[in-house]
């Protein structure tokens, strides 16, 4: 029996691997980069598995949709906002269906420890009307990944495997099997009319979907991953990683009915059951109240108390750990508890010293100064730490590719000078559109690249639109070409730089400065230059 | 037995390495265990925090509930107070003294120690003085893993043997530096635990063991150093204002 050492988004990547993987489609994104990069590592020894960052998410669900096309299995990864970037395709790949499992593996970040929200992707599964799974340790999300590729075949639907930060992030023995299974032939399905959604083809699919839902109930309500055990007239529902949190605060012999939920759509028998037994109910989900909004409904239940995080037992918000977990359980605080101390000086991150970035946003500074209280609008990276003390750089961070499209919106509405800063990953990401579109309306804007030639905050990846290939790009959108500048951020060309910027400031039409200097981290780490 | 830990520090010090070897040496021994680590956002400059579970038993909740660490190891002295609630009444605290000074209003370091010194089980290191001894500055990671590895139930040789596949691929040379620092680091550690259980006061311990060399330094001569400052507290003194380094074991002679 061999036990491996893995965090959570890596059991998840083993897993896949083990059932037979082809492929692994994602861009990066704190809590789920892990998923990929275990399997880019493991392919790189192996080989015969695709494994190359996509340019968004989008594009990587599109991929990994092609290849279950072709018959094969896909794992798709990604963050939980990413499948807002992916959704269009998500949600339609429910309706055409799968042919090669195709599973999609989400990391939610429950208290946004690195995200702009905490959204619960167990909705858009329940939206989609496909199959959910959500592991409570790393063993699971090893063997759930098995079950999940069986389910989308047996379904063929894409199901969803539901990480949050605590389990993707945490490190764990895991038990593997002696035998991955074979990956599957090259069976592409050429049946037009589901992958054509046209109406009258749509129309077909989707009844087909709704047709599946009884199966995908009958599962959930069977699958060893929903447990119910009925005892006193208290009873609890710990979905996911909750349950770690309960078991850490209950005793052996404890009275509670207990259902397990790991497996949806919602066990509606089960739940009845339940429901039937007691007199009390608390629901445990690290996420949003899906669970328990679902089961009050909207005018709650006649006989049965139901409790959460609706009601205050447990906070509306934020990640749940076993000190709140307890609290909701209606035990005494343990009795080494204490409060944190409050008044130690903070610590939030910062840029690296000497990173670029830092010379590009002095200079940005420099050269606003003659404006009274200019907004600059960014986008998600490293260099939105540029929005803290001492740079105080940026004033706003919305979406992958926001940056431009907000400061295009604000031109629009006459506000000037309109700037965004986007680096080069999330420039290719979400920002060549917004810009295509800015320079073909003839917007007065200055959008900065801050090209480091890497995904740095997230540990380097590659980045699909650096260096030439970012110029070309740019140049591409039709804008003029004496206003895509380049500059060097360094210390010694900062007043050459703020000069630059100064002379596209007052230039009234789309402008473009790119500030190129590799991430240091990415030097130490590739030798790149 | 269940042992919880804390690992705190600043990005870039290299908490999740220690958090590799223990786990690991953990694994080794037929542990149960679990790690809950930060990545992302939080790791440039920010503090980090690691919780490290290990038991002979299943382990449910991947964080630790409050005040029920039984030990907050940290590369950075500030970072220790920004967990100490998850400590038990009877955790240690082991900590370098080495302040990451990265922030404008980090407090005056001389307070931050008597505050630290408030602690009842306690390892004071200067990991900054010792890693330079074994030979790089940025192991001293490995000096606070050795300062602590007296305290925790995994042995030397189950820890040692990761801290060799940790840098393996960096080379012979980064292992034998890692090794150095994890075995000075765990000497002046039980010297410092000696000094404090024979009654020298946690401020005094950490001033001898920074005048001593710390290549020298063995728990062995921990009891001759106690006796010494117990009988002649003004030479001790005159000692710790001098400069140079001494050897450890040139306690015999001053006795």
């Amino acid at each position: 029996m061999q036990r491996q050492l893995l965090l959570g988004d890596e059991a998840v990547g083993l897993g896949a691997v083990h059932a037979g993987l082809s492929g692994v489609y994602g861009y990066p994104g704190t809590p789920s980069t892990e998923i990929f990069e275990f399997v880019e590592r493991y392919a790189k020894k192996v080989g015969n598995i695709h494994a190359f960052w996509s340019t968004n998410e989008k594009v990587a669900y599109e991929e990994a949709l092609g290849m279950s096309w072709a018959g094969k299995r896909a794992l798709v990864c990604m963050k939980h906002v990413g499948l807002n970037v992916a959704a269009d395709a998500f949600m339609n790949s429910a309706i055409t269906g799968t042919n090669g499992g195709l599973v999609v593996a989400v990391a939610d970040d429950p208290g946004m420890h690195s995200s702009q929200n905490e959204q619960d992707s167990r909705y858009y599964a329940q939206f989609a009307l496909i199959p959910c799974l959500e592991p409570h340790d790393q063993q699971e999300c090893y063997d759930m990944m098995f079950d999940a590729f069986e389910l989308s075949e047996a379904l063929s639907t894409p199901v969803m495997i539901r990480l949050v930060t605590r389990i993707a992030h945490s490190r764990s023995a895991v038990v593997t099997v002696p035998e991955p299974r074979a990956q599957n032939d090259l069976e592409p399905n050429r049946d037009i009319k589901k992958w054509t959604l046209l109406p009258s083809n749509a129309r077909v699919q989707y009844q087909h979907l709704t047709e599946k839902q009884p199966e995908l109930l009958r599962q959930a309500e069977e699958s060893r991953y929903n447990t119910l055990t009925l005892v006193g007239k208290k009873g609890v529902i710990v979905c996911g990683l909750a349950a770690n949190y309960f078991y850490e605060n209950v005793a052996d012999d404890h009275d509670l009915s207990v259902l397990t939920l790991r497996h949806y759509p919602l066990p509606t028998a089960k739940i009845r059951t339940l429901v039937e037994h007691v007199d009390e109910l608390l629901v445990l989900e690290d996420g949003y109240p899906l669970v328990e909004s679902t089961i009050r409904g909207l005018f709650g239940l006649q006989n049965v108390t139901v409790k959460g995080r609706m009601t205050g037992e447990l906070p509306r918000t934020g990640e749940l750990n076993p000190d709140l977990v307890r609290s909701a359980l209606g035990l005494a605080p343990l009795d080494t508890a204490r409060e944190p101390q409050e008044s130690i000086a903070g610590r939030p991150p910062s840029l690296c010293t000497g990173c670029p970035h830092t010379d590009t946003f002095k200079a940005l500074n420099e050269a606003l100064d003659t404006f009274d209280n200019p907004q600059v609008f960014s986008d998600i990276g490293c260099y939105t730490l540029a929005a803290l003390p001492p740079l105080e750089a940026i004033h706003s961070c919305v979406a992958m590719g926001a940056s431009i499209g907000m400061a295009a919106g604000a031109a629009h509405a006459g506000y000037s000078p309109a700037v965004a800063a986007i680096g080069d990953s999330t420039f290719s990401h979400g920002g060549i559109t917004p810009l295509l579109s800015a320079v073909q309306q003839g917007v007065n804007l200055n959008v900065i690249v801050v090209d480091n030639s890497t995904v740095g905050m997230t540990g380097t990846q590659r980045s699909m639109s650096t260096g030439q290939t970012l110029d070309q790009i740019v140049l591409g959108t039709g804008i003029d070409p004496a206003h895509m500048r380049i500059i060097e951020p360094l210390p010694k060309n900062h007043d050459a730089n703020v000069q630059v910027i100064r002379e596209e400031l007052s230039y009234q039409g789309p402008s473009v400065i790119i500030a190129r200097r590799a991430c240091l981290e990415a030097i130490k780490r590739h030798k790149v230059s | 037995m269940q042992e919880n830990i804390i690992l705190a520090g600043v990005g870039g010090q290299g908490i999740l390495s220690i958090a590799y070897v223990v786990d690991n040496a953990a694994l080794d021994a037929g542990l149960q265990f679990k790690q809950a680590e930060v990545h992302g956002m939080s790791q440039r400059g920010g503090a980090v925090q690691s919780h490290l579970r290990y038991s002979d038993q299943p382990i449910h909740s991947d964080l630790i509930p409050l005040g029920r660490a039984d030990m907050v190891l940290s590369v950075e002295p500030l970072e220790v107070l920004r967990y100490w609630h998850y400590l038990a009444p009877d955790g240690w605290v082991v900590t370098s003294v080495t302040p990451y000074v990265n922030i404008p209003d980090y407090p005056p370091i001389d307070d931050l120690l008597e505050e630290l010194a408030t602690f009842a089980n306690l390892v004071l290191v200067d990991a900054g003085q010792v890693a330079r001894a074994a030979g790089n500055m940025r192991a001293q990671n490995m000096v606070v893993l050795g300062a602590a590895s007296n305290q925790i139930e995994l042995t030397e040789d189950q820890l040692l043997k990761h801290v060799e596949t940790l840098f393996l691929r960096k080379g012979e040379k980064v292992v034998e530096v890692n090794r150095r620092a994890f075995s000075f680091g765990r000497a002046v550690g039980g010297f410092y635990r000696g000094l404090n259980d024979r009654g020298v006061g946690p401020l005094e311990a950490l001033a001898l063991c920074r005048r001593l060399d710390p290549a020298s330094i063995d728990p062995v001569h921990a009891e001759a150093w106690a006796s010494f400052a117990a009988a002649e507290p003004n030479k001790l003194r005159e000692i710790l204002a001098g400069d140079g380094a001494i050897a450890c074991d040139q306690v015999t002679a001053l006795a």
